[in-house]
C-alpha cells in the first residue's frame, strides 16, 4: 500500500528549505570554477549542470518546470559563457527530461546515469554552438570535457543523495 | 515502482492548468534565454556589470584559494640540496666564462644608448598600471577568460594589455571595482599584431580555442614558417605595446602556422597590466619665423 500523496495544503514546511538546499548545491557546483587554475583548455565539467541534473532525476517534483531559469542565469554569471545560454539550455533539457520521464514506465540508475550523459554532451555542445565560431578546433576539448562530466555524473548523484539523506535524518 | 508524479495531472483541471502554465513559463524562458545569446553576441559587453558584480563577491574567494595553491608548492625540490656544492662549483666556472660576454654586452648597451641619444629616438615609457595576478579562470567554458585580482580601483581599464614576465597573456575586456576579465591569447577571438623576431616579417596570431595560437602571415603570400621561430608584438594598431614576446611556432608550415604562448597564464607569478600603446606623435615643425 503506498502512502498518499501529500497535498499542497499540509505540505511541511521543510518544503522550501529542501528547495533551498538543493539551489545552493547547484549554485556552489557552478562556482567550482573559482578554483585557481588558469585552464588553457577547457577541461572542468559543468558541476552545476550535474547537480542540477542528480537533483531532478533523484525527485522530478523538487523543482517546477521552470526552475533551471534562475539557476541557468546565476552560471551564466559565472561561467563565462554568453549570457542566457545556461538558462536556455538547462530548461530546454529540463522539459525533455519531462517527456522521457512521461514516456518511462522505470528507470533505474543506470537510465539515469544515460539520460544524464545524454544531457551534459547536449549542453556542452550547445555551448559550444553559442560561444565559439563554427571554424574554430574546439569540438574535441569540448567533447573530452563531456566525457569527465559523464564519468562524474554518479560522483553529482552520491552528493545530491548524501544531502537528501542528511536532511531526512535531521527531521 | 516509479513514483507518482505530480507532473502527470490526471482529470484535475486546477493540476492540468498549473503544470501547463509551469510549461509556458519554462518556454519562454528558454526564448528569453536565445534572445539574451544573441544580445550577448551581438554587444558582448552589454551584461558586463551582472557579471563583474558578480566577480566582486568571487574574485576575493579565488585570490584566497591561489594564495593557498601558492602557499602549498615550494619553488624547487627536495632534490635541489644534493649535489649541492658540485652545482656551485659548476655556475662558478661559467661564471667566470661568461664574464667576457657580459662586459662586451655592457659596452654595447653604452654604445646603443649613446647613438640612439644622437637620433634622438624617443623612448616611450612604458609604466606598468598595477602588478597583480591572475586568480582563475573560466575552466569549464569554451571561452579563455581569466579574472584578475584588480579593477577600476588600481587604475584597471578595458582594452589594456596584459603581460606577464616571459610574454604578453592578453587584454583587459571586462573591470569591476576591484576586479577584472582578460581575455587570454588562446581564446577563439583574441587576435594580435606581431612580427617574426629575425626578419619582422609582419604576422598575425590568432587564438584557437584548444590552448594553440595561429599564426597567419599578414604580408607576402607563402611566407614560410620554420619550427621554432620566435613572434613578438609589433605595436600596430595601437593597442599592444611593440617588442613584447608572444608565440613560437611549433610546427614548420607555409602561410599558416600553429604556435605556443610563451607566456604561461598559470604560473604562479604576477601579470602586468600596462597602458594602451599609441604611437608617438608626429615631431612638430617649427614655426616659419
Amino acid at each position: 500500500m503506498r502512502a498518499p500523496r501529500p497535498s499542497k495544503f499540509d505540505a511541511p514546511p521543510t518544503e522550501r528549505r529542501r528547495i533551498a538546499v538543493a539551489s545552493a548545491a547547484i549554485m556552489v557546483g557552478s562556482l567550482v570554477t573559482l578554483v585557481p587554475l588558469v585552464a588553457t583548455v577547457p577541461f572542468l565539467p559543468p558541476f552545476g549542470l550535474l547537480m542540477l541534473l542528480a537533483f531532478r532525476l533523484r525527485d522530478p517534483e523538487l523543482f517546477p518546470s521552470w526552475g533551471p531559469l534562475p539557476l541557468g542565469l546565476f552560471d551564466d554569471l559565472v561561467s563565462g559563457q554568453p549570457f542566457g545560454s545556461a538558462m536556455a539550455l538547462w530548461t530546454l533539457i529540463y522539459i525533455a527530461i519531462d517527456m522521457i520521464d512521461h514516456r518511462l514506465v522505470w528507470r533505474g540508475f543506470w537510465q539515469d546515469w544515460f539520460i544524464a550523459g545524454g544531457a551534459v554532451t547536449f549542453c556542452l555542445l550547445g555551448m559550444r554552438l553559442f560561444a565559439a565560431p563554427l571554424g574554430a578546433p574546439v569540438t574535441t576539448p569540448v567533447l573530452l570535457q563531456a566525457a569527465v562530466g559523464v564519468a562524474l555524473y554518479p560522483l553529482a548523484a552520491r552528493i545530491a543523495a548524501g544531502i537528501d539523506e542528511r536532511r531526512r535524518r535531521a527531521r | 515502482m516509479a513514483p507518482p508524479s505530480a507532473k502527470r495531472t490526471g482529470f484535475s483541471r486546477r493540476a492540468q492548468y498549473g503544470v501547463f502554465i509551469g510549461y509556458v513559463a519554462a518556454a519562454s524562458g528558454v526564448v528569453v534565454g536565445l534572445v539574451l545569446v544573441l544580445l550577448s553576441f551581438f554587444n558582448p559587453p552589454v551584461f558586463a556589470a551582472f557579471r563583474s558584480a558578480v566577480a566582486e563577491a568571487t574574485t576575493p574567494i579565488s585570490s584566497g584559494l591561489a594564495g593557498l595553491r601558492r602557499a602549498a608548492t615550494s619553488p624547487g625540490s627536495l632534490a635541489d640540496y644534493f649535489g649541492g656544492a658540485d652545482k656551485i662549483r659548476e655556475l662558478r666556472t661559467q661564471l667566470a666564462r661568461e664574464h667576457a660576454i657580459v662586459t662586451r654586452a655592457r659596452m654595447i648597451n653604452a654604445e646603443n644608448r649613446r647613438l640612439r641619444a644622437l637620433l634622438r629616438i624617443r623612448d616611450i615609457e612604458v609604466t606598468p598600471v598595477v602588478a597583480a595576478r591572475l586568480v582563475s579562470s573560466t575552466a569549464s567554458s569554451t571561452r579563455r577568460f581569466a579574472t584578475l585580482n584588480a579593477g577600476r580601483r588600481q587604475g584597471v581599464e578595458p582594452g589594456m594589455p596584459v603581460r606577464g614576465p616571459e610574454g604578453l597573456i592578453g587584454r583587459v575586456i571586462e573591470t569591476g571595482f576591484n576586479s577584472a576579465r582578460v581575455l587570454l591569447l588562446i581564446d577563439a577571438e583574441s587576435i594580435v599584431p606581431v612580427r617574426r623576431t629575425r626578419d619582422n616579417l609582419p604576422a598575425i596570431a590568432s587564438g584557437r580555442g584548444d590552448g594553440q595560437l595561429d599564426i597567419r602571415s599578414a604580408g607576402s603570400a607563402n611566407a614560410p614558417f620554420q619550427r621554432g621561430d620566435t613572434f613578438v608584438t609589433s605595436g600596430t594598431g595601437g593597442l599592444y605595446p611593440p617588442n613584447i614576446p608572444v608565440a613560437r611556432v611549433t610546427q614548420s608550415a607555409r602561410d599558416a602556422a600553429p604556435g605556443r604562448m610563451l607566456a604561461d597564464p598559470d604560473s604562479l607569478d604576477f601579470a602586468l597590466v600596462q597602458r594602451p600603446f599609441r604611437p608617438a606623435p608626429l615631431p612638430e615643425r617649427p614655426a616659419a619665423p
